[in-house]
């Protein structure tokens, strides 16, 4: 039998779930034996070389870059996780609903102290930078969402006990001990 | 036919990275851009709250190294709560240190076994199938335990201080809320080995020696790729020291001339400016007083190796001279010795862990001090990949009412950007067709500068990356990806 093929993504996350993930240590020498990790990346839809079993997404969406990832990976995942607090509910970035797009550019490249007075006013507006949404949206909100491992981030207990259970077709059953939602 | 070529994305960590390359009639270069493709706000959504909040907050923008961004508002906090910036209790600078060097140890053999080995044990041209830590874990063995534990050794240590290995709420205004209990220290200090201090700071000095070993099989490459001569900018102890957690500002020039000395950090908006330009959401910072044009610097290993005057710990201060006499004593220059400063580091924080383990103050009790409050704080620690600035300024509510950072990837920027260029000069310019170790020679560049673009892919698998070819139409003529 081939190997299950997992698959991960950060979406404006700030990438502590992934390193929660690296946090099961000497677990992840097993896991690498057990599972496949599809090779392509997961920012670029013709790199799916396969169908792939489990896709863990952190990060809410933030721009239009991350609503075609996340998009692609729902095409491409059987079952697909929302992995921590931004991807469940924004988190810290979401804390910018609400406040205007242009308000929070203008205090960042506008009336920033570092910034000479005298400078010409830009906002980075590039053809080569994506568009940024008018707020954070959840993953569910956008596509279907098959399991959430709440917590900023998940504990690495959770994971691997999500992770184990899926892998053996079990049903997901987490520990209320393991679930944190700070 | 002109062309331009897109790599996209470099990352996922601290903002989604790209990279444009154009081309013109003869395969020359006429343009080379490292873009930083995200924005978060954060200066602006900060504002209104509490400034208390801001240590638990502003380490959600990086969970690579949360422990940097939590420390700099803490230090930032503790001005605006009237300390002074030496007025901690022992037991609270002691803890927040113990800290900071755990993150260090941990970032620094992240970034070296999981993330920079691959190239190192497979070559820049090898299969991407097996160019990753996965390829690490199957075919040697030995060493991916070892990089485990280390990670996992610097885990604990931010276990044991913070409160949670990432995101930890161990610091706030004025001290830390808890200090080191005796089972926590002797579980680091005398685990059952490998598990303890002194194994992990023989497993550093091991990783010392394993890089030393490759830079003399292959002189060329390290010395040579994607060499540049620039500004070094980072703290320094008041003796200049080697420092991570605290002390003051220095840059250095490219030939070890003094740009800044001795300067209170309370002060950087004097000495520091940014320029924001349209393609990037990242700005760049500059030396006001080299100007624009000149005053980009590097920060991170190598540059704190440059600016330095010794290391504080036996070890690493004879691997130090070891670096030093390379260049002469001046300082170095070349972008991949920065895994060697690294390492360095990495041998050094494991010391002053053990150190920091046996001291007595770590189980005091007086935690947190206070004074009379003010109205604004700057707070800076030397994150693992460069100096981290945290400017906040509070209203008569204590809420926030300007924030102000400069992150260490930020400081890079002008340097990544450099780097990029020249491979684009050195390896892509003249050619018409596009390999995949060209692409990861890029990358490379930019992963000798910041882990966390790097951890973004190779941590759990590899670096995403596509190629594309445009006409000057631009139409799709070639496209690469992998
Ligand atoms: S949930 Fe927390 S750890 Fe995960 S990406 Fe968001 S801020 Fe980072």
């Amino acid at each position: 039998m081939s190997k299950p093929v997992i698959a991960t993504a950060s979406l404006a996350g700030c990438f502590g779930c992934h390193m929660s993930i690296l946090d099961i240590d000497e677990r992840i020498l097993d896991l690498v034996e057990l599972v496949e990790f599809n090779k392509s990346p997961v920012d670029d839809i013709k790199t799916f070389t396969k169908p792939v079993d489990v896709g863990i997404i952190e990060g809410g969406c933030s721009n239009s870059e991350n609503v075609e990832v996340l998009r692609a990976f729902r095409k491409n995942c059987k079952i697909l996780i929302s992995l921590g607090e931004c991807a469940i509910m924004g988190g810290l970035p979401a804390m910018r609903n609400g406040i205007p797009v242009r308000e929070c550019l203008e205090e960042a490249y506008h009336r920033c102290p570092t910034i000479d007075p005298f400078d010409p006013k830009i906002i980075p507006d590039d053809p080569d930078l994506p568009i940024i949404l008018d707020r954070v949206y959840p993953l569910h909100e956008i596509v279907k969402i098959d399991a959430f491992l709440p917590g900023c981030p998940p504990s690495a207990d959770l994971i691997w006990k999500a992770l184990t259970s899926l892998l053996q077709g079990k049903p997901l059953v987490l520990p209320y001990a393991l679930v944190k939602f700070d | 036919m002109a062309r331009k070529i897109t790599i996209e994305p470099v990352t996922r960590v601290e903002g989604h990275g790209k990279v444009t390359i154009h081309l013109d009639d003869a395969h020359r270069v006429t343009q080379s851009r490292f873009h930083i493709v995200e924005f978060r706000g954060f200066e602006r959504f900060v504002q209104g709250r509490p400034y208390w909040e801001a240590p638990v907050l502003v380490e959600r923008l990086c969970g690579i190294c949360p422990v940097s961004h939590h420390l700099a508002a803490a230090k930032a906090a503790d001005v605006i709560v009237g300390l002074g910036l030496e007025g901690l209790s022992p037991t609270a600078e002691k803890m927040r240190r113990l800290m900071h060097y755990g993150q260090m140890f941990q970032s620094h053999a992240l970034h070296f076994f999981h993330l920079c080995s691959p190239d190192l044990l497979f070559g820049a041209d090898a299969d991407p199938a097996i160019r990753n830590v996965i390829g690490v874990i199957l075919r040697h063995r030995d060493l991916a335990v070892r990089a485990v534990l280390l990670r996992k050794f610097g885990q604990e240590v931010i276990l044991a201080t913070a409160g949670k290995k990432i995101h930890g709420t161990g610091a706030i205004p004025g001290g830390i809320n808890k200090n080191l209990g005796p089972e926590e220290r002797d579980a680091l200090l005398r685990g059952p080995a490998p598990f303890n201090a002194e194994t992990m700071i023989q497993w550093a000095a091991e990783a010392v020696e394993f890089f030393k070993d490759f830079h003399k099989k292959n002189r060329a490459l390290v010395d040579g790729f994607a060499a540049f001569p620039s500004n070094h900018l980072s703290l320094v102890r008041k003796d200049g020291a080697l420092d991570f957690y605290h002390g003051v500002l220095r840059a250095v020039d490219a030939e070890g001339r003094k740009v800044l000395d001795d300067v209170d950090y309370q002060t950087y908006l004097d000495h520091i400016g940014e320029e924001v330009r349209s393609w990037s959401y990242m700005k760049f910072p500059y030396l006001r007083r080299l100007g624009k044009a000149d005053g980009w610097y590097r920060v991170g290993p190598l540059a704190r190796l440059n600016t330095c005057d010794f290391i504080p710990t036996p070890l690493a201060q004879k691997e130090f001279e070891i670096f030093k006499d390379f260049t002469k004593g001046r300082p170095n220059n070349m972008s991949l010795h920065t895994h060697w400063a690294r390492l360095i580091e990495l041998l050094h924080s494991g010391e002053v862990i053990r150190d920091l383990l046996l001291d007595p103050d770590l189980q005091g009790t007086e935690l947190v001090r206070k004074r009379k409050k003010r109205r604004e704080g700057i707070g800076l620690v030397e994150a693992p990949r460069g100096t981290l600035f945290h400017h906040y300024q509070i209203d008569g509510h204590d809420q926030i009412t300007m924030a102000n950072l400069i992150v260490s990837t930020t400081n890079n920027n002008e340097p990544m950007n450099r780097a990029v260029d020249w491979v684009a000069r050195n390896v892509l310019e003249g050619q018409t067709e596009i390999t995949e170790g060209m692409l990861n020679r890029v990358e490379i560049a930019i992963r000798a500068y910041d882990p966390c673009l790097s951890c973004a892919t190779h941590a759990l698998g590899q670096m995403p990356l596509a190629v594309e070819l445009y006409d000057a139409g631009g139409a799709l003529l070639d496209r690469r990806s992998r």
